[in-house]
């Protein structure tokens, strides 16, 4: 055996073991929490006003992978087969830089799914506005604050997909009623109630913003929360850059936030541990009473280990953000918008297909999801959470705005405002110097 | 994968090596035609041209094409001068770009190739050496974002629980408490220079301990007669024989580092105080949209390369020289 073949076998031992490492730290996909089949959703009579579209085929872009991708194309699915046209479905873990490369290179998908509001309007120009139909399924669909965000220069470009409610705060409701703690309808109360906490010897919060090379979002909705609390104009202007991000209003806001996060006495094993702390395990410690609370998007129920109830008479469940100012009634949220680079008969099919009340029923019976689309049941979500999150993503009452950090130009919202916050909770740098910064690198 | 793929793909390679063929022919009988007295230079000409336009196309062009939008705006459609430039060199994220990629270029050249010669001297001779040479020339045979997923299962950090990071696993038996390694500045820039230099020790250690042989044993016999030390015998005798393949060692991992994007893009994604010229200039055309920037940082980058470029093809040919 000659010299070079020994070293080969020996390098390929070792990608072997390399492999099986990288497959051993892999999360698991379960396929629990699934629901039954829909049963509208399967009746073919249901897809005929999208006529027969044999032999076309619809690409679709979009961040979704994994066991969602699954269900997300498991409720494509019947509309496939009943009107017999393919729908060609691409996840990357790369969307920002792929979508770029793909449309530069005049190769964009049919239709893309963007997270982000903000980049999708950098892409006015090679996007389709949307059509009279699509439009009317949008306008029948969404109320006006989700609309706005798929609107550019006037023009609606996108109807949403999912959606998710992001001003949630995690409780033990156990905990809760043993203890005696009533859910904190304002600011006030909800410091109130940490203080009564404190008293009674516990550390209420718990906080993680660790999340590898994305470390930091975590803490950007936190003061998203406090500044759309203060006022829907203020966040407004606040993401569009209509006030600096140094404004005294928002610094004010960051110095609200640091009233929990930067007090050692309510963050669960003090606040130097904030930035290291992986924030899909930060919200663990409830389960066993070491803290009271931890603020977490409504996905968060999707991540609690695997024995938890995660129910409102269960182990864990999510109350509301509190309102700062009597009356409001305001939801943070997140979710991907139906975007289109071609104006086919067949893509126009998909996007409205997208856009219907029968899709989005369906998708809820999938698997875990919630969605801000009218006239859907909340019942159909697979879980307890996600029914929270629909109903009130649906309820029209309530003022809804988009994360911001998703709106601002990415050298803010995906970088700056990140490690701003992570030195901020650290305490390398003031509310004051944080603002600053993020306010400079502003493009 | 049926036959009737099988036939369509390799049927496409057919029709392409034909076209090979033909395009080969049509060149040689373009210069068979030329006039026989400047025969020489027309068959240069014939044979350079699709060398030549490949250059132009893939090189010439993107390189003017890069430096011109370096002078405009993120998204290319004003003229902005030498702005993208004071930004590179005023901004605090951009500037400890610039000084980690110093550090980088430094450290990991100078450690890989330190190690590679102390590692290949130590060995060198020894039962056993080939067994020791795979076993430090193995890294070489992983990608790097491979490498990259090891190490960070290495670093890898749990604040609470059972550690899966063997690094904390070893803090935690040692008492101390788990460390965010990757997370921590500028320390997490040693810890991904680690990678790199794991994976070019290999490279240094193989090619130096073939150096390491070719020294001829009359030079270091006469040493020894004229009573030197094993460590003059080192440094004034095999040191400067195989100087030039250090310096082909030295070159070769400093530029590897200059363009280290993977490690970075796979560990930290850049974070953290970890960025790199090349994965900056990445991220900020594709994942931040600002072109300008982009190319400024390709720009920059560019000129780091040229003089390292220079020296290195300098030092061919006066080895060139020397063999005569």
């Amino acid at each position: 055996m000659s010299k070079t073949r020994r070293i080969f076998c020996l390098t390929a031992a070792v990608s072997a073991i390399a492999l099986a490492a990288a497959a051993c730290g892999a999360p698991d996909d379960e396929g629990e929490d699934r629901g039954a089949v829909p049963d509208d959703a399967t009746d073919c009579g249901n897809y005929e006003q999208y006529g027969d579209l044999e032999g076309e085929t619809v690409s679709i872009l979009g961040s979704i992978r994994d066991a969602e991708a699954d269900e997300m194309m498991e409720a494509w699915s019947y509309f496939e087969s009943c009107t017999k046209a393919t729908i060609e479905y691409e996840g990357t873990g790369e969307f920002e830089s792929d979508m770029k490369v793909r449309v530069d290179g005049g190769n964009a998908p049919d239709i893309a799914l963007f997270p982000q509001p903000g980049l999708m309007s950098t892409f006015k120009d090679d996007l389709k506005p949307a059509s009279d139909a699509v439009k009317e399924l949008a306008t029948e669909g969404w109320t006006e604050d989700w609309l706005n965000y798929g609107t550019i220069d006037g023009e609606l470009y996108a109807a949403p997909h999912s959606s998710n409610a992001k001003s949630f705060i995690w409780y033990s409701p156990t905990y809760f009623s043993d203890n005696g703690y009533e859910i904190p309808q304002t600011w006030d109360e909800l410091i109130a109630l940490s203080d009564t906490m404190v008293a009674n010897g516990i550390q209420p919060w718990c906080a993680g913003f660790e999340s590898g090379g994305a470390t930091g979002w975590p803490g950007t909705d936190w003061i998203e929360d406090i500044v759309l609390r203060e006022g829907t104009d203020v966040y407004d202007q606040w993401v569009t850059h209509a006030i600096p991000f140094n404004d005294p209003q928002i610094v004010t806001a960051i110095d609200k936030a640091g009233t929990i996060l930067q007090n050692n006495d309510y963050i669960y094993g003090g606040t130097d541990t904030i930035s290291s702390t992986a924030f899909q395990e930060a919200g663990y410690p409830i389960l066993d009473g070491s803290c009271a609370m931890s603020r977490q998007a409504s996905f968060y129920g999707a991540m609690w280990p695997a024995e938890t109830n995660v129910a409102e008479d269960g182990d864990v469940f999510a109350f509301r953000f509190p309102e700062s100012n009597e009356g409001d009634n305001t939801m943070l949220v997140g979710g991907e918008f139906v975007a289109a680079f071609s104006d086919s008969e067949a893509t126009d099919a998909v996007r409205q297909f997208l856009a219907s009340e029968l899709y989005h029923n369906a998708r809820l019976q999938t698997g875990p999801w919630s969605t801000a689309r009218q006239g859907v049941d909340p019942a159909n979500a697979t879980t307890p959470i996600n029914q929270y999150a629909t109903e009130i993503l649906t309820d029209p009452a309530v003022t809804v705005r988009f994360d911001g950090s998703d709106l601002m130009p990415g050298s803010v919202g995906a970088s700056s405002f990140w490690t701003g916050i992570v030195q901020w909770v650290d305490g390398d740098k003031t509310s004051q110097q944080m603002a600053d910064d993020i306010e400079n690198s502003w493009p | 994968m049926n036959i009737s793929d099988l036939t369509d793909r390799f049927g496409l390679l057919a029709v392409g090596l034909i076209a090979f063929a033909v395009i080969l022919l049509a060149l040689y009988g373009l210069a068979e035609l030329a006039s026989r007295n400047n025969r020489g230079r027309w068959v240069a000409a014939v044979f350079l041209s699709p060398a030549i336009i490949f250059l132009l196309v893939g090189l010439v062009y993107p390189a003017i094409r890069t430096i011109t939008m370096s002078f405009f705006s993120g998204d290319g459609s004003e003229f902005v001068g030498m702005e993208n430039y004071a930004w590179a060199v005023t901004d605090p994220d951009a500037l400890q770009t610039l000084i980690n990629t110093a550090l980088w270029i430094i450290v990991v050249p100078a450690l890989s190739t330190v190690c590679g010669l102390v590692y290949a001297v130590l060995v060198d001779g020894r039962r056993g050496e080939r067994i020791y040479k795979a076993l430090v020339f193995l890294p070489m045979g992983i990608s790097f974002v491979g490498a990259s997923i090891i190490w960070k299962f290495v670093y890898q950090y749990k604040s609470s629980g059972t550690q899966i990071g063997l690094l904390n696993q070893v803090m935690t038996w040692f008492g101390g408490s788990p460390v965010n390694w990757l997370n921590n500045s500028p320390m997490n820039n040693f810890l991904l220079m680690v990678v790199l230099v794991w994976i070019e020790v290999g490279f240094a250690t193989v090619v130096l301990s073939a150096a390491l042989k070719g020294v001829p044993n009359e030079i270091v016999e006469a040493a020894r007669i004229d009573g030197a030390t094993p460590t003059e015998i080192f440094w004034h005798v095999t040191v400067p024989s195989i100087r030039s393949a250090i310096i082909v060692v030295a070159v070769t991992v400093f530029i590897a580092t200059l363009k280290l994007f993977d490690i970075v893009r796979a560990m930290t994604g850049g974070h953290h105080g970890t960025d790199v010229l090349a994965h900056n200039m990445w991220d900020q055309a594709f994942r931040l949209g600002n072109d300008g920037r982009g190319a400024t940082m390709a720009v920059l980058l560019f000129a780091l390369v040229i003089p390292v470029v220079i020296y290195q093809v300098r030092n061919m040919r006066r080895q060139e020289l020397e063999g005569r």
